[in-house]
């Protein structure tokens, strides 16, 4: 049987380890702290994988279909006696998986770190922050409420902005992590917004009560459908906003903007906040109300299935351009979460409608494994070159074997070759769009090929290319390849990253619980294939040996090249917004108003205060006598007033 | 000779007070401001003993009250030198113009 508290260690064994290392790692554990972080995280990986066969092989499944689990559920806070906030685990297929890969990548970073991270000097504050955010991912995925998740998704960004700014007397860093902690809580406030609007309509914050609700036909859905705001129904306002804290989180278009800054932080913390775990939270939220979505709010599924597919053709044609392998990887995470909204976007709910929602899950899944893994291979190439450029690289084969070897298998995996895991994920997303909308279809294998081609382009410009020359005047007293605490996560997830596809994902992860087995689309995997063949040949012409094949492309689409090298402009679009529009015309005027008349009055009644007060003063003389005096007067004119009473 | 009467024990009640105002309001001694506070203390005694002599010749509440004034104004006194002993200590003197620091 699956019983609460073991489950509730599975978040609180990080927080424990937080709040150890937190407060008293710098001062005593600083050699120790990477050991404890790891311990604690490899005993809650444990427990979920235990966990997570116990529901998905013995007691999760009830006729047929796997139940939702509530468990340990506390009243934190209650509004009225159907709206609280309260606290509890949720256990269902999604949050399973979900807890699997959180730990289980968090592991893998944490191991990596050990050897990436050693000799910082704040090495203890960089495993609790790691801690705290596994904690908070752990607490998002499990949440029961609406409310409890956007509790923890704050936690996350929290998180997330103070693991950016590890590096703190980078000004780049600092401006990184405060990019994406605006813009990510930009979009919170949407998703705020959307919670209330829900929360409102539907009389209650829990997900199980409210999809019931929503889904079913019951007064309040009847209700959120007939009252509108500018042409939307109120139903349709609260998941959109919703949606749009999810699409901040995920660096959807056209909140992306802070994922590729994000990369300032250390590579571990990329590989797993902003490729595998945090950056999926925006999905999860639409998976989690995918019922709502589905079943009442159709409208509301196609803007995310359009979003989805923009972002992920958008940011493949970016990656194209860009040198800084970080960079590389973090436009290739926001073109594979676009692939996995699309893929909700365009599923429907219940059997075989929902194979949609199951690609997504599944390439969720697969995505982490291999991307964790590509952005632990280019920690390791960052460590033994240092540099991010691609032009300090190439040729790194002969040096680096072991990150070779699995960085290659990563790069097959995302760019969706057989039988690696990213070919069943995205086989399965591109037969869903074919069934639902067809020009979404064509999007998305045309991205398939891009991505492709972009991965191998980044491949080639590390691994071969031209020959190593190290910064260091002579590579014997170089430091190797990497320590064997990087090398082993990299060989577990190459080995998970090869294998993960095999899994029968739709057994296990599906809209509505029951069994969706995979049928398998010969013709619908072909295009695909050849496409990303296609893309990974370009690449081997272009960039497998150096020559100026690439600067020729470049000059043939100039426009669009200069376009995708400086990201579209969009940063410049949002500092133009920013700094032009909103300081001089909300931003200026409110600081006059605010340093002339609020400040002003405060002044000025300060200013009659001390100006009363100097004409008054001179009575407290400290002259004993001229008080006296005053109190004889004062005496005298009493006595006066009461004479001239009485007569 | 003529009597003395109410009248003349006032006046020299009234006299003795305004005597003792204007010492205490004038004087910089602080000994000397003590030795005015008495005179206007002892000026309510008379008071109170020629109102108790003349109009309730009966009654003793106004002899009581003189006792009671005499034991105040010795206390008074007692806690008037230490305040002035102290005051002398920190500044060095004991005119009441130099010890004006308790001002804005």
């Amino acid at each position: 049987m699956i019983s609460g508290s073991t489950i509730a260690l599975i978040p609180l064994l990080p927080l424990a380890s937080f709040l150890l290392l937190g407060l008293f790692g710098r001062k005593y554990l600083s050699s120790a702290a990477g050991w404890i972080g790891t311990l604690s995280l490899l005993a809650s990986s444990l427990i979920s994988l235990a966990t997570a066969y116990n529901y998905f092989f013995v007691s999760g499944k009830v006729n047929g279909a796997y139940q939702q689990i509530t468990l340990l559920k506390h009243t934190w806070l209650a509004f009225t006696p159907g709206v609280s906030i309260d606290m509890g685990l949720l256990l269902d297929p999604v949050s399973m998986m979900m807890i699997v890969i959180v730990t289980f990548v968090s592991l893998m970073v944490h191991i990596y770190s050990l050897g990436y991270m050693k000799g910082e000097e704040r090495f203890a504050t960089y495993y609790a922050f790691l801690s705290l955010f596994t904690f908070s991912m752990l607490g998002l995925v499990l949440s029961i409420n609406i409310f409890q998740i956007y509790i923890f998704w704050e936690l996350v960004g929290v998180s997330s902005f103070l693991l950016i700014g590890y590096y703190f007397d980078r000004p780049s860093a600092v401006a990184a992590s405060k990019k994406a902690f605006i813009v990510t809580r930009f979009a919170d406030l949407g998703f705020l917004i959307g919670i209330l609007i829900l929360a409102f309509g539907a009389h209650t914050l829990d997900f199980k009560i409210l999809i019931e609700r929503l889904t079913t036909s019951s007064p309040e859905l009847r209700g959120m459908i007939g009252s509108s705001f500018l042409g939307l129904s109120a139903l349709t306002w609260g998941l959109l906003l919703v949606f749009a804290g999810g699409a901040g989180k995920s660096a959807m278009f056209p909140l992306h903007i802070w994922l590729p800054d994000a990369m300032e932080g250390p590579t571990p913390v990329s590989a797993l906040i902003h490729a595998a775990t945090m950056v999926v939270a925006g999905v999860y939220l639409v998976a989690r109300l995918f019922p709502i979505f589905a079943i009442s709010c159709p409208g509301a599924l196609h803007v995310v299935a359009y979003v989805g597919v923009f972002s992920s053709l958008f940011a493949a044609v970016i990656a194209c351009t860009q040198t800084d392998i970080k960079r590389v990887l973090a436009y290739s995470t926001m073109s594979q979460i676009g692939y996995m909204m699309f893929a909700l976007g365009v599923s429907g709910y219940g059997g075989e409608h929902g194979l949609g929602f199951s690609a997504s899950m599944f390439h969720l899944f697969t995505h982490a494994m291999f991307k964790a893994l590509l952005f632990l291979g280019a920690g390791a190439v960052i460590h033994y070159t240092h540099s991010n450029e691609m032009q300090d690289m190439g040729g790194l084969r002969k040096y680096m074997p072991v990150t070779h070897l699995t960085f290659l298998v990563a790069c097959l995996a995302i760019a969706g070759v057989p039988p690696f895991s990213g070919f069943f994920s995205k086989e399965e997303i591109l037969s869903a769009a074919y069934q639902n909308n067809f020009p979404i279809y064509v999007i998305a294998l045309f991205t398939a090929g891009l991505t492709a081609f972009y991965m191998f382009r980044l491949y080639f410009n590390i691994f071969w290319n031209k020959e190593f020359h190290s910064h260091h005047d002579s590579s014997d007293g170089h430091h190797g390849e990497a320590p064997w605490t990087m090398k082993l996560p990299l060989l577990i997830l190459g080995v998970l990253a090869f294998g993960a596809g095999f899994v029968p994902f739709g057994n296990f992860v599906s809209s509505d619980g029951a069994a969706l087995p995979a049928e398998f689309h010969l013709a619908l995997a072909i295009p695909p294939v050849l496409l990303g063949l296609f893309g990974i040949a370009l690449a081997y012409t272009m960039y497998k040996t150096e020559n100026d094949l690439p600067n020729k492309t470049a000059a043939l689409f100039h426009r669009l090249y200069q376009g995708a090298y400086h990201k579209f402009y969009i940063d410049e679009v949002y500092l133009f917004i920013t700094q032009k529009i909103i300081f001089n015309l909300i931003g200026r005027p409110s600081a006059w108003v605010d340093k002339n008349i609020v400040d002003g009055a405060v002044n000025l009644s300060a200013n009659l205060t001390e100006d009363t007060s100097g004409l008054i003063r001179g009575w407290q003389s400290g002259k004993m006598q001229q008080y006296a005096l005053w109190f004889f007067a004062g005496v005298m004119g009493i006595v006066a007033v009461f004479i001239c009473m009485w007569h | 000779m003529a009597e003395i009467t109410l009248t003349h024990l006032l006046f020299l009640s009234t006299a003795l007070f305004f005597i003792g105002a204007f010492g205490f309001l004038t004087r910089r001694n602080m000994i000397t401001m003590l030795m005015s506070v008495e005179l206007m203390l002892n000026s309510v005694n008379i008071n109170f003993i020629a109102f108790n002599k003349y109009l309730f010749a009966d009654r003793l509440d106004g002899v009581f009250f003189t006792l009671f004034l005499i034991a105040i104004a010795a206390a008074e006194a007692a806690v008037a030198i230490a305040i002035i002993i102290n005051i002398y200590r920190n500044y060095q003197s004991i005119d009441i113009d130099d010890a004006d620091s308790m001002k804005f």
